[in-house]
């Protein structure tokens, strides 16, 4: 890891001697200055009110100049519990609390948990739904990357590419809400299918937003990656090793970045992504830079992705065939004996999961996504655990950060592409 | 991934159903053990009895359940045999299956060499909620374990900084992940509020500062020419700290 150090600290510049006192008026009142002023490491807080710990952190500094010493970073302040709740909630509520967890690629989420739970019941979706719940990832990947760059670049100094990427933020917005009704509360998914099939003209939209959003990108990386700010800002920072990112559990863009060619979706793969022709970049540095580039490239091929996965959509239901898992429909609930007692102890009990457990990565868009649930048997679970990909990548920001410039805290906490609702869940 | 087809039933799985699934639960070690995995064989073969049993979960997820007092040893060989080299630890959690049962801690491990995946597991006591911690192996496990410990009450032996991470520093009413957690929380509604507004944000300052073996930070208050402040009745919230006055030197 490259750490810099700063030779020139101002606490300790001779012209100003041991007994230096900020200037009155300018501090708090005289009883409140600190008399030790001189030489001593000094503490600071970044957060957890701030715009650059994009969201609910808090990093407890201690610098010496303006060289990081020690880092600790304080999270739990968005603490809600969902893990406890969803032990309280049925199989399919379950999905509500998902999609706010991470709410920058809610669909990943929904996606993910319902995997899993299918996969303890041993259910296989029809290929209709695969692909559209591809499609819904791959589309969520683009518009969780998106936010990243944009207060990426805000945090390095840039605003129009945080316009640029917004703006094609906002058609995903649609098609969430065109879809689902919801722009960020997807709860997209349900056990054994979808809420429902995509709209007459989404799939148009996809692939409107997929073609639209390479044009943006090639803007954005006009502006950034050869921008001479940039570069002396993020190459050489916070870098981390190959070893030591698997050691640390980096996941995703961020271990990628350090060169291990890591993605669930080659390595575990998913629902036929071996069968999806796209690349996996890797970085070589592992620095922030990478990190960027790493993510730049993510999106193309996630963009490459999308028109696979619209180009062989195929027609049919996108829910199982299962009266017993997915609810039918109003019509037959109405007229049908069999159907509407279905239905009612579907509404009741809620479904039922064997006995069983499964831990199911996917590749979110901060990470390897994991969801644990453990069944007995019953319509709720014993246990909902979710592999926190942001969190496992928070807690290497002091082994980034120490040595480092205080500026430099921001950079990298902003490569790390973190969203706390998942973090504290 | 290989999920045999299985719709599931109102009562869960029926015995019928157990045997069409072929080996959902597979057998118990070491006879008909799996071999489509390697791991589980070799690790009976290195520790024996140290290898409780061995299941496999959902199709194809191996499960090798341990003897909590040589899971470290355990989980050490994986991660450094040149055969399975587990160098990627995924996830540590813990589950509680509720009425006295133990609770299971639960590694997910990943070779990303092999490719393979394989799930350690180790159920404790309720009376004896003590495992070593992998972090001198996997960095990783820090924070995942300060969160087993927040959430579930488990200690891990031997980890560095074994606080609570998302819940609050002097959260007083238990672990909230365990069965008998209520949901509410173990206090009345109106303690919880007396006990949120007698809160003292120092408090947390000073915590917050104390970091692996370091003592917390105190101003002397005779310094800064104030009076003391009265000692409360909790001898950690005796701190006078007003803000972030000088630390102690790294």
């Amino acid at each position: 890891m490259s750490k810099r150090t700063v030779e020139y600290k101002i606490s300790r510049n001779p012209e100003m001697g041991t007994d230096f006192m900020p200037a009155q008026g300018l501090m708090a009142p005289t009883d409140m200055v600190e008399p030790r002023f001189d030489s001593e490491n000094m503490l600071i807080n970044v957060g957890p009110q701030h715009p650059a710990t994009h969201g609910v952190l808090r990093l407890i500094l201690e610098l010496d100049g303006e060289t990081v010493v020690r880092c600790e970073p304080n999270i739990g302040y968005l603490h809600s519990s969902f893990e406890k709740l969803g032990e309280y909630r049925t199989w399919n509520q379950i999905v509500t609390l998902t999609d706010r967890m991470d709410y920058l690629a809610p669909l990943i989420y929904n996606c993910a948990y319902v995997m899993a739970v299918e996969k303890v019941m041993g259910l296989e979706v029809t290929e209709r739904c695969k692909v559209l719940r591809v499609i819904m990832m791959e589309m969520d990947r683009i518009f969780s990357h998106l936010l990243w760059l944009g207060t990426w670049a805000i945090d390095v100094g840039a605003f129009t590419p945080f316009l640029y990427s917004f703006q094609e933020r906002e058609k995903v917005y649609t098609l969430h809400e065109a879809f689902t009704g919801a722009r960020i509360t997807t709860s997209a998914t349900r056990v054994g299918g979808l809420m429902s099939d995509v709209p007459e003209g989404w799939t148009e939209g996809v692939r409107e937003f997929a073609t639209g959003v390479i044009k943006t990108l090639d803007e954005v990386e006009y502006l950034l990656s050869t921008n001479a700010i940039h570069l002396g800002r993020t190459q050489g920072v916070g870098a981390i090793s190959a070893e030591d990112a698997i050691n640390y559990g980096f996941s995703g863009p961020n271990l990628r970045a350090s060169g291990v060619p890591y993605d669930v979706r080659k390595d575990r793969p998913y629902y036929d992504y071996e069968t999806y022709d796209f690349e996996v970049p890797i970085g070589e540095h592992g620095d922030c830079y990478d990190r960027y580039m790493v993510r730049m490239e993510e999106m193309r091929q996630s963009v490459r992705i999308l028109h696979q996965a619209l180009d062989r959509l195929p027609g049919g239901s996108v829910n199982v065939d299962d009266p017993r898992v997915v609810l039918p429909s109003k019509t037959d609930a109405m007229n049908d004996m069999e159907s509407m007692i279905h239905h009612f102890k579907l509404i009741m009990d809620g479904l039922k999961v064997p006995e069983g457990e499964s831990y199911f990565p996917v590749e979110g868009s901060k990470g390897e996504l994991g969801m644990y649930v453990v069944s007995d048997g019953g319509s709720k679970p014993i246990r909902w655990r979710v592999r926190p990909p942001s969190f496992v990548n928070l807690s290497v920001i002091p082994k980034l950060v120490e040595g480092g410039l205080l500026a430099d805290v921001i950079m990298v906490n902003a490569s790390l592409d973190i969203v706390l609702g998942e973090i504290d869940r | 991934m290989s999920v045999e087809p299985r719709a599931p039933g109102y009562d869960g799985v029926t015995p019928e159903d157990e045997s069409e699934a072929g080996s959902t639960r597979g057998p118990v070690m070491p006879d008909g053990l799996d071999r489509a995995h390697p791991t589980p064989g070799a690790l009976v073969e290195s520790f024996g009895d140290a290898i409780l049993r061995h299941e496999v979960m959902s199709g194809d997820e191996h499960v090798v359940f341990v003897e909590p007092s040589r899971s470290f040893d355990i989980l050490e060989w994986l991660r450094n045999d040149p055969d399975h080299l587990y160098n990627y630890l995924s996830d540590v959690t813990a589950v509680d299956f509720g009425g006295g049962r133990p609770l299971q801690v639960v590694w997910q491990l990943y070779s990303i060499p092999y490719r393979r995946a394989l799930r350690v597991k180790a159920e404790l006591p309720l009376d004896a909620l003590e495992v070593q911690s992998v972090e001198p192996l996997w960095k990783s496990a820090n924070w995942l374990e300060r969160e087993v410990y927040d959430l579930f009450g488990i200690r891990f032996s031997g980890h560095p900084d074994l606080r609570r991470i998302l819940m609050p520093t002097h959260y007083a009413e238990g672990h909230p992940l365990r069965k008998d957690f209520p949901l509410r929380g173990r206090f009345s509604r109106a303690e919880q509020t007396r006990r949120a507004l007698e809160l003292n944000a120092d408090d947390y300052y000073v915590d917050a500062q104390r970091g692996p073996g370091r003592e917390p930070q105190l101003v002397e208050w005779q310094e800064l020419g104030g009076e003391p402040v009265p000692v409360e009745e909790e001898p950690e919230s005796s701190s006078t700290s007003q803000s972030s006055d000088g630390s102690e030197p790294a």
